[in-house]
C-alpha cells in the first residue's frame, strides 16, 4: 500500500505513456519529457505562488503585524491578485534600451532556474532529468545566471541597472567558488556526480537509529552551512541582497523592468532559491529519505518537500531577522573565510574516509574542522584593529 | 531523430557564428558568440560526451563569456562605421579554413556511419585524469593557482 502511494506519480506517468504505446520511439521520448516538464512547472509555479504569500504572512507574524489578509480565506488568494495586477500593468521599456536583450534577460533567468530544477531527485524514481553528471549540469547551467543578470543591467541603459548588475555578478562569482567546493566532499565520498546516487548513499542508518545523512558528519555539517550561506548569496536573498539596495541603487539590475517582466525576475529568484535548497537537501539532508526507519511508510516525495519547506522557512526567517550586509564585508567573508573553510571540508571528508568512516574518522575530521576554524577566527579577528575608522569615498 | 537534431543545431550554431562575425554592436556579437558555444556544447551532448559538453557550458558560458563582455565594456568602442574590408582577417580565416579542411580530408577513419563507442561516464574520466594524466592535471592546477595569485597581486592596493 505504502509503496503504491510512494510510486503513484511514477505509475501515473506510465499510465499516460501507455496511451501512446504504439507510437514510434522518438514520439514516446518527447511525450515522456513533456510530461516531466509540465509536472515540474505545475509543482514549482504552485509552490512559488504559495511561498510568495506565505513569506509575507510569516514576515508579518515575525514583525508583529498581519500580512496580506484581504483576498480569500487568510489572504491565500493574494498570488492570484498579484498575478493579475502584474499582467495588466504597463510594460515600460526605456527608449534607449536594447529592446531584444531587455526582453531576453528575464526569460533566460527563468529558463535557467527551471532547467536546474530538473536534475534534483524529488522522490524514489522521481528525477525529471536523469544524467550522469547531474551535479555538474546543475552548476554549469546555473552559471549562465550571471550572463543573464549582466544582460539585464546592460540592456536597460541605466547606470543604476549597470551598477546593480556589477554588484550581483561580483557576489555571484565570489560565492560560486565556495558553493561548488562544498559540493566536492559529498561527491568525493559517494564517488559519483549523479544526484540519485548521492541520495541513495545516504539511505542507511547507523545503529539503526541515526540516518546516514551527510549533515551528521563534521565535514557534512560544515559544508552544509557554507553551502546554505552561498546559496543565500546566489539567490540574492537578505542579508545578501546588496544588488537591490533600495537606498543606494534603486532595484539594481531590475530598475528598468516593470509589469510582467519584473514578475519574471521575481519568479526566477524564487525558482533559483528552490533549486539551491533542493540541492542542499539532496546533498546533505538525505534527499527523499525518511529520518527514521519507522517513518519510511510516508511517501518519499513528502519527505523531500518537507525538508525543502524547512529550508525555505529558514530563508524567510533570516530575511525577517538580519539587516543587509555591506559589499566589502561580504567579499571579505567570501574570500578570507568561506573559501578556506570550503577547502577544509574537502580535507576533512578525506580524513573521515581514511579514518574508516566510523567514530574514529568522525572525531578526526571534527578535529580538522575545529582547528582550521579556530585558526581562521584568530587570523581574521578585527577587534584589535578598531583604532581609527577611515572612511573611503569614491576616489 | 538525432539527424534532425544535428541539422537544427548546426543551423543554429552556424547562424550564431555568422552573426558574431558580422553584427556591428560588439555586445550583440558577444551574446551571439555565447549562443554559438551553446550549439557546440549541444553537439557534445548529441555525441554522448556529456562531461565535455557540460564543461564547455561551465567554463565558456559561465566564465569566459562574462570575461569577454567585461572586456568589451572596458574597451568602450562602438564601431558603428565600417572601415572597409579587413584583409588580414580574411586571410587568417581562409588559412584556418584550408587547414581544417586539409586535416579533415587527411583523416583516415572518416566514415559516415559512426563507430559504436560506449558513452564515457564521469567516473571513467575522473579515473583517467587521476591516474594516467595526473601530472598534466597538477601542472594545469599550478598554472591556474599562479594566475589567481597574479591577479590578486595586480589588484592589490599599494601601501603608502
Amino acid at each position: 500500500m505504502s509503496s503504491a502511494l510512494d510510486q503513484i506519480f511514477v505509475h501515473a506517468k506510465h499510465w499516460l505513456l501507455s496511451w501512446i504505446a504504439g507510437a514510434p520511439g522518438w514520439v514516446v521520448q518527447i511525450v515522456s519529457s513533456l510530461i516531466n516538464i509540465v509536472a515540474l512547472l505545475i509543482v514549482f509555479l504552485t509552490l512559488f505562488a504559495l511561498i510568495s504569500v506565505l513569506e509575507r504572512k510569516i514576515l508579518g507574524r515575525m514583525q508583529n503585524r498581519y500580512g496580506p489578509n484581504r483576498v480569500g480565506p487568510f489572504g491565500l488568494f493574494q498570488p492570484v491578485a498579484d498575478g493579475i495586477k502584474m499582467l495588466i500593468k504597463e510594460d515600460i521599456v526605456p527608449a534607449r534600451a536594447d529592446k531584444v536583450l531587455h526582453f531576453l534577460a528575464p526569460v533566460i533567468l527563468a529558463a535557467v532556474a527551471i532547467l536546474t530544477l530538473g536534475v534534483i531527485p524529488y522522490g524514489r524514481n522521481m528525477t525529471a532529468f536523469r544524467i550522469d553528471g547531474g551535479i555538474l549540469f546543475f552548476f554549469a547551467v546555473g552559471s549562465a545566471t550571471e550572463l543573464a543578470v549582466f544582460m539585464a543591467g546592460w540592456a536597460s541603459n541605466n547606470k543604476f541597472s549597470m551598477l546593480g548588475a556589477m554588484r550581483a555578478i561580483a557576489q555571484m562569482f565570489s560565492y560560486e567558488l565556495p558553493l561548488i567546493i562544498t559540493v566536492l566532499p559529498a561527491v568525493m565520498v559517494v564517488g559519483s556526480l549523479m544526484p540519485d546516487r548521492i541520495v541513495f548513499a545516504q539511505g542507511e542508518y547507523t545503529l539503526g537509529i541515526v540516518p546516514r545523512w551527510f549533515v551528521f558528519t563534521p565535514w557534512g555539517a560544515a559544508a552544509f552551512i557554507l553551502f546554505f550561506v552561498s546559496g543565500l548569496v546566489e539567490s540574492n536573498r537578505t542579508p545578501f541582497d546588496v544588488p537591490e539596495g533600495e537606498s543606494e541603487i534603486v532595484a539594481g539590475h531590475m530598475t528598468e523592468y516593470s509589469g510582467f517582466k519584473y514578475a519574471t525576475f521575481f519568479l526566477a529568484e524564487y525558482l533559483g532559491m528552490f533549486a539551491v535548497s533542493g540541492m542542499a537537501v539532496t546533498l546533505f539532508l538525505g534527499g527523499w529519505h525518511a529520518p527514521a526507519r519507522v517513518l519510511e511508510f510516508v511517501p518519499s516525495y513528502l519527505w523531500f518537500f518537507g525538508k525543502l519547506s524547512a529550508l525555505l522557512f529558514v530563508y524567510i526567517w533570516l530575511r525577517a531577522t538580519l539587516p543587509r550586509t555591506r559589499v566589502d564585508q561580504m567579499m571579505n567573508v567570501a574570500w578570507k573565510f568561506m573559501l578556506p573553510m570550503a577547502f577544509t571540508c574537502v580535507i576533512a571528508a578525506a580524513v573521515w574516509h581514511y579514518g574508516g568512516r566510523g567514530l574514529r574518522g568522525w572525531l578526526w575530521s571534527l578535529l580538522v574542522i575545529v582547528v582550521v576554524y579556530s585558526a581562521l577566527s584568530i587570523l581574521l579577528d578585527t577587534r584589535r584593529k578598531f583604532a581609527r575608522r577611515v572612511y573611503r569615498f569614491a576616489e | 531523430m538525432s539527424g534532425v537534431a544535428f541539422i537544427l543545431i548546426s543551423i543554429l550554431t552556424l547562424a550564431a557564428a555568422l552573426a558574431t562575425a558580422t553584427l556591428p554592436n560588439l555586445m550583440h556579437a558577444a551574446f551571439c558568440f555565447v549562443l554559438a558555444l551553446l550549439g557546440l556544447a549541444s553537439f557534445f551532448f548529441l555525441l554522448g560526451a556529456e562531461f565535455v559538453g557540460l564543461a564547455l557550458v561551465f567554463i565558456y558560458i559561465g566564465a569566459v563569456a562574462v570575461l569577454i563582455v567585461f572586456t568589451i565594456l572596458l574597451t568602450r568602442r562602438d564601431s558603428k562605421e565600417h572601415h572597409g574590408v579587413n584583409w588580414s582577417g580574411v586571410l587568417i580565416a581562409f588559412a584556418v579554413f584550408v587547414g581544417l579542411i586539409w586535416a579533415v580530408l587527411k583523416t583516415q577513419s572518416l566514415s559516415i556511419v559512426p563507430p559504436h563507442i560506449r558513452a564515457l561516464t564521469v567516473r571513467q574520466i575522473g579515473q583517467t585524469l587521476m591516474t594516467g594524466y595526473v601530472w598534466p592535471l597538477q601542472c594545469v592546477g599550478l598554472l591556474l593557482t599562479a594566475a589567481l595569485i597574479g591577479a590578486l597581486v595586480l589588484v592589490m592596493e599599494e601601501k603608502k
